[in-house]
């Protein structure tokens, strides 16, 4: 083949892609060593000044972080678990297999705020239908407004809607198992929880930890629902990374630091998933 | 029940007028509450008369994302079946190294690429624009395309543009007669995950945009903080969720016939 036809079909989409993306990120770099704020807008040059505020001065950062790493983790497991046991429930089943697949898309397909929107006025300390239902019981909880309830909220919302991302995941996976295991299994007379502990479990490992490490870049920036359902409050107490970021950059104006939050988040990130991911695969997998 | 629930409680609040929203909870029509159109007569009226501004983002809406996802399938599927059919090699990096190049980019949090954008966009006059939208949203769209479409020329038999070759077309006739052609399927998969993935971003839109422009989400969300009443909130966010729920079941069906597993993985 002609050797030149080759770059015209990749660099297109490569060149559109570095030119709106490496360049931002090498602007981030730049801005982050730098003080532009609204007061002092402009490239000058300050050192490390910025990473020394956020590393000594900034504890609201690192709360922010810590919330959103136990967010996550939190979702990102209840998640797993539900989608897991509902893709086993209906693996085998082919009318209950289309049924829930439908089902499941619906939330998947959905905005994300816009159902945020809906949850919220769902969870109406007065007027939503969970309190109605739950004041049968006499209670009445402040699902939006107590620090540790607004956590529960979110959890839930996140969890209502990516849990069928992952079943379908894991769906897929589990349908495109091999057979023989299973059939070497009950001739050697397993029961379903053996089976599912040495077949099924070790054979879906892969997927698993696929799916997971997906849910968990996804999880990483959770923003979106908590701007819609709580604005990070009551006080701080829902505040993620990325709804510090950009509470500081985009509603105080202080770009500067907020590219040097910016950066330090983005390392933080690949690094934590990069350990996590090989963590993953060494505790499945390795058995 | 807990999938739907939120759904059926929006359908029953849009129907609702003032008196059966603070009443406290109700959710049978009829039964408990008399049901009121206004909440969705709101939808079509114009601002002027207490209608809600939900039409024009909603064309705004379909125009960025369609054009975004188109302008990704074509760069995507190019870079796409470059990957998978040549090698490449500059120094350490290969053909793998490229493919992860494009893919890792959804790990990016889109929180990192906000504020450079937003001071790029804004140098470039482009805030606020539907263009600066189209832009931004390729980064985000494009990935997606690359990913199943990498994955899906890989299983085009290379046989074909083989063939193609041998009977005298150049590369780039093997590739729009031959090859296209044959993957079609691959990039309807492709063109609804672009569509769904852009229908349903809310950042970039909320912070690259202001007045001139706004999209769907950002006006229902704006709808949301303002004292709209919940039954025209609700309406709205029906008929915005609605598209994709059609595309839903178009998923489905490619689903069943197993497309995605492997796209997936």
């Amino acid at each position: 083949m002609n050797f030149k036809h080759k770059f015209a079909f990749l660099f297109p989409g490569l060149f559109v892609l570095i030119g709106i993306l490496i360049f931002p990120i090498g602007f981030m770099i730049r801005l982050s060593l730098s003080s532009w704020d609204t007061f002092y807008p402009g490239l000058d040059f300050i050192g490390i000044e910025n990473y020394v505020r956020l590393f000594t001065d900034d504890s609201r950062f690192w709360e922010s972080f810590f919330r959103l790493s136990f967010l996550s983790v939190t979702t990102v497991s209840l998640q797993y678990i539900i989608g897991f046991s509902l893709a086993l429930m209906v693996w085998r089943d082919i009318i209950f297999k289309r049924f829930f697949r439908v089902l499941f898309l619906i939330p998947m397909m959905t905005t994300p705020v816009i159902m945020t929107v809906i949850w919220r006025t769902f969870f109406h300390e007065s007027l939503g239908p969970v309190n109605d239902i739950l004041s049968i019981f006499g209670i009445a909880p402040p699902w939006l407004t107590n620090e540790h309830l607004a956590k529960v909220t979110i959890i839930i919302v996140e969890v209502w809607q990516w849990t069928p991302f992952m079943f379908l995941l894991l769906l897929a996976g589990l349908l495109s198992l091999p057979k023989e295991p299973f059939l070497a299994a009950s001739v050697d007379g397993a029961g379903p929880i053996r089976k599912f502990i040495y077949v099924t479990f070790p054979l879906m490992a892969p997927i698993s930890i696929g799916a997971i490490i997906i849910r968990l870049i996804e999880a990483s920036k959770i923003m979106d629902t908590v701007y819609v359902l709580t604005s990070g409050g009551p006080g701080t107490s829902t505040e993620t990374s990325s709804y510090y970021i950009f509470v500081k950059g985009l509603r105080e104006f202080q770009f500067g630091y907020s590219a040097a939050l910016s950066f330090t988040y983005l390392i933080i990130m690949i690094i934590s998933l990069t350990i996590i991911s090989k963590l993953l695969v060494k505790l499945l997998i390795k058995k | 029940m807990f999938v739907i629930a939120p759904f059926l409680w929006a359908l029953s609040t849009s129907f609702k007028d003032f008196n059966s929203v603070t009443g406290g909870a109700k959710y049978i029509p009829w039964l408990q509450f008399e049901p009121s159109l206004e909440g969705w007569s709101v939808l079509i009226r114009s601002q002027g008369k207490g209608g809600v501004n939900i039409i024009e983002p909603y064309f705004n809406s379909v125009f960025v994302t369609c054009s975004a996802s188109l302008l990704s399938i074509i760069f995507g599927t190019l870079a796409a079946y470059a990957l998978s059919r040549f090698t490449f090699k500059a120094g350490f990096i290969k053909n793998n190294d490229i493919t992860f190049f494009f893919i890792s980019q959804r790990i990016m949090p889109p929180i990192v690429l906000s504020i450079p954008f937003f001071l790029m966009l804004g140098f470039l006059g482009l805030l606020d624009s539907l263009l600066g939208l189209i832009l931004v949203y390729m980064v985000l769209l494009m990935p997606i395309a690359v990913w199943i479409m990498v994955d899906f020329f890989n299983r085009v038999p290379k046989e074909i543009d083989e063939t193609a070759l041998i009977d005298g077309c150049n590369p780039f006739e093997a590739f729009f007669k031959v090859v296209l052609p044959n993957s079609i399927p691959g990039l309807i998969v492709a063109g609804l995950f672009c569509i769904i993935f852009g229908w349903i971003d809310f950042f970039f839109a909320f912070i690259l945009t202001f007045t001139k422009v706004q999209l769907l989400p950002v006006a229902i969300v704006a709808l949301n903080s303002s004292v709209t009443p919940w039954w025209s909130l609700s309406a709205s966010a029906l008929v915005s969720v609605a598209p994709l729920i059609i595309v839903a079941f178009i998923v489905e069906r490619y689903l069943s016939k197993g497309n995605l597993s492997g796209a997936l993985k």
